[in-house]
């Protein structure tokens, strides 16, 4: 069980990027976060293992405050935090293997990691993990000579080998072609009703959002504006998620009204 | 109607706009760079009787150098071989001692103040010619190969450090952030999100730095830091001026194969 409530994140001193921000995530559900660029998804994401520090606000995971960790206890919290990145965000130079291992980095001693000595029951795990998810022939390549939808693959076991409580997948899909990204989020609905997973999932592509997942959540500036099942989310719902707001309606208005003083 | 949007009689006109804008600046700055220019050579003592003089004495050295003497073959092979330890004992070193000093000075993974630290290392590393430091370790550790070591490793730490620390300031940040997720502690982060990215280039400037090493212990050596250098040095002092050419066409024999050989490597890494 997820909950969010009054979570506000400002760069600087601009405008809020995240405006008092309230969401509920209860387990195993799968929830996409749509919204234009700029809304604040991405940052939401971050707030929640703490890529991004939250300004203010609460962010309460299995009954533990998230913002107020520090150093070990954020390490040890983002254990059970899996994420999965737009840009694959593995490892180049290492081995499909060794990647997948780097899930399980923040269990394993210090001496361990250094001389690479994994831990053989994680080992096995990664195994049934990437045979589960159809790249154990992989486990020797070096991830860079991996196709997107592979290297998506090995993202996806690196997070499970977290043991995650959630997973929170960031335009997981953004980076693939049509196809493959629709495999990638049928395999993200399956795993996460297979391990019982909250799975928040950022998402442009909104008619995928609709198709894969129970719960989609609309945001606009910083705030959530839709709340609701796949069905609930009409054109009216759509407009107001990607282009109508009170704020964009001003501008044009008042470019109207200087036409007029100049005509 | 404004005047402006009406064509001009006559053709436009453009020119490239001067390298410095004010005039005054422009060219006062010409006109005090040749005073300045006209006083140098002027004042300067160019005594042509003795340059000339110089001319026949370098004439009568190259007369006495050939043809090259390789009788002290034995000699010349003790000066070489310690010139290649020198090298390589002063670039492992000075790499062991780079590599944490790179991170150190690496702005996007060191606090400021480490940072900081990490710079002025580099900085001081950089600032003197290795023939300076090598006269202030002569001086300190005596003559011999040890001064050279230590000389040499300095001008590694200058040179690997801050090209490494460059590279590290250039990672995908996203694979640091993909360790930082999932919990694991920041050394194994370096370990694991960092040395991967910069091993090409770590491997690179490992084998220039050998190459540029052994050159520059051949010079460190002519300040009595051990080496073919202080060789080369003695063969100078006791006029074997054919002894001192045989030396130095070893010392151009050995960079040209020593660079053909680095260059090769390098080209197949990248």
């Amino acid at each position: 069980m997820l909950r969010i409530s009054r979570l506000v994140k400002r760069y600087g001193n601009g405008e809020p990027v995240l405006k008092d921000l309230d969401l509920e995530v209860p387990g195993e559900s799968v929830v996409s976060i749509i919204g234009a660029s700029g809304a604040g998804k991405s940052t939401l994401l971050r707030c929640i293992n703490r890529l991004v520090e939250p300004t203010s606000g609460s962010i309460v995971l299995n009954d533990m405050e998230l913002t107020t960790l520090k150093r070990d206890g954020l390490r040890k919290a983002r254990r059970r935090i899996g994420m999965i990145f737009q840009g694959f965000n593995l490892v180049d130079r290492l081995t499909v293997m060794e990647n997948v291992q780097c899930g399980r980095l923040g269990y394993i001693p210090y001496w361990r990691a250094a001389l690479r000595r994994y831990p053989a029951e994680d080992i096995e795990r990664a195994f049934q993990l990437m045979e589960r998810v159809g790249i154990a022939h992989y486990a020797n390549k070096r991830a860079d000579e991996l196709s997107g939808g592979e290297r998506q693959r090995v993202g996806v076991v690196r997070a499970l080998m977290q043991d995650p409580d959630i997973l929170l997948a960031d335009e997981p899909t953004a980076s693939l072609d049509p196809v493959t990204s629709r495999q990638i989020m049928e395999l993200l609905q399956r795993l996460a009703s297979e391990l019982h997973l909250p799975v928040l999932i950022n998402i442009h592509n909104v008619s995928e959002a609709k198709e894969f997942t129970q719960r989609i959540v609309g945001m606009r500036f910083g705030r959530i504006i839709f709340d609701g099942k796949p069905g609930d989310l009409d054109q009216d719902a759509m407009d107001s998620v990607y282009s109508g707001t009170s704020e964009d309606q001003e501008a044009p208005a008042a470019a109207s009204s200087t036409d007029k003083v100049a005509t | 109607m404004s005047s402006d949007s009406t064509p001009a009689a006559t053709p436009r006109q453009w020119r490239k706009a001067p390298f410095i804008a004010n005039p005054w600046l422009r060219w006062g700055l010409l006109i005090g760079f040749v005073i300045y220019a006209a006083w140098a050579i002027t004042t300067l003592p160019f005594d042509w009787a003795r340059i000339s003089q110089g001319m026949e004495r370098a004439a009568r050295i190259f007369g006495g150098a050939f043809p090259p003497n390789f009788d002290r073959g034995g000699l010349l092979l003790k000066g070489f071989l310690e010139s290649l330890q020198i090298a390589i004992l002063a670039t492992l070193l000075g790499l062991a001692l780079s590599v944490p000093i790179a991170f150190m000075a690496a702005r996007n993974i060191a606090a400021l103040p480490v940072y900081l630290l990490g710079r002025i290392l580099i900085i001081v590393a950089r600032s003197f010619h290795p023939v300076i430091v090598a006269i202030l370790f002569v001086k300190a550790v005596g003559f011999g190969p040890v001064a050279g070591i230590l000389t040499l490793t300095i001008y590694s730490i200058g040179f690997v450090a801050k090209m490494l620390a460059e590279r590290i300031e250039e990672i995908d940040w996203g694979q640091v952030e993909a360790l930082r997720s999932t919990g694991t502690g920041s050394f194994t982060v370096l370990q694991f999100g960092v040395l991967p990215q910069i091993m090409p280039r770590q491997i690179g400037l490992s084998i220039y730095q050998l190459d540029s090493n052994l050159r520059a212990s051949a010079v460190v050596g002519i300040v009595g830091a051990g080496g073919i250098g202080s060789t080369l040095m003695n063969a100078f002092g006791r006029y074997d001026y054919d002894f001192a050419l045989a030396i130095t066409l070893v010392i151009i024999a050995v960079i040209l194969v020593s660079e053909a050989i680095s260059g090769r490597i390098r080209k197949n890494l990248w």
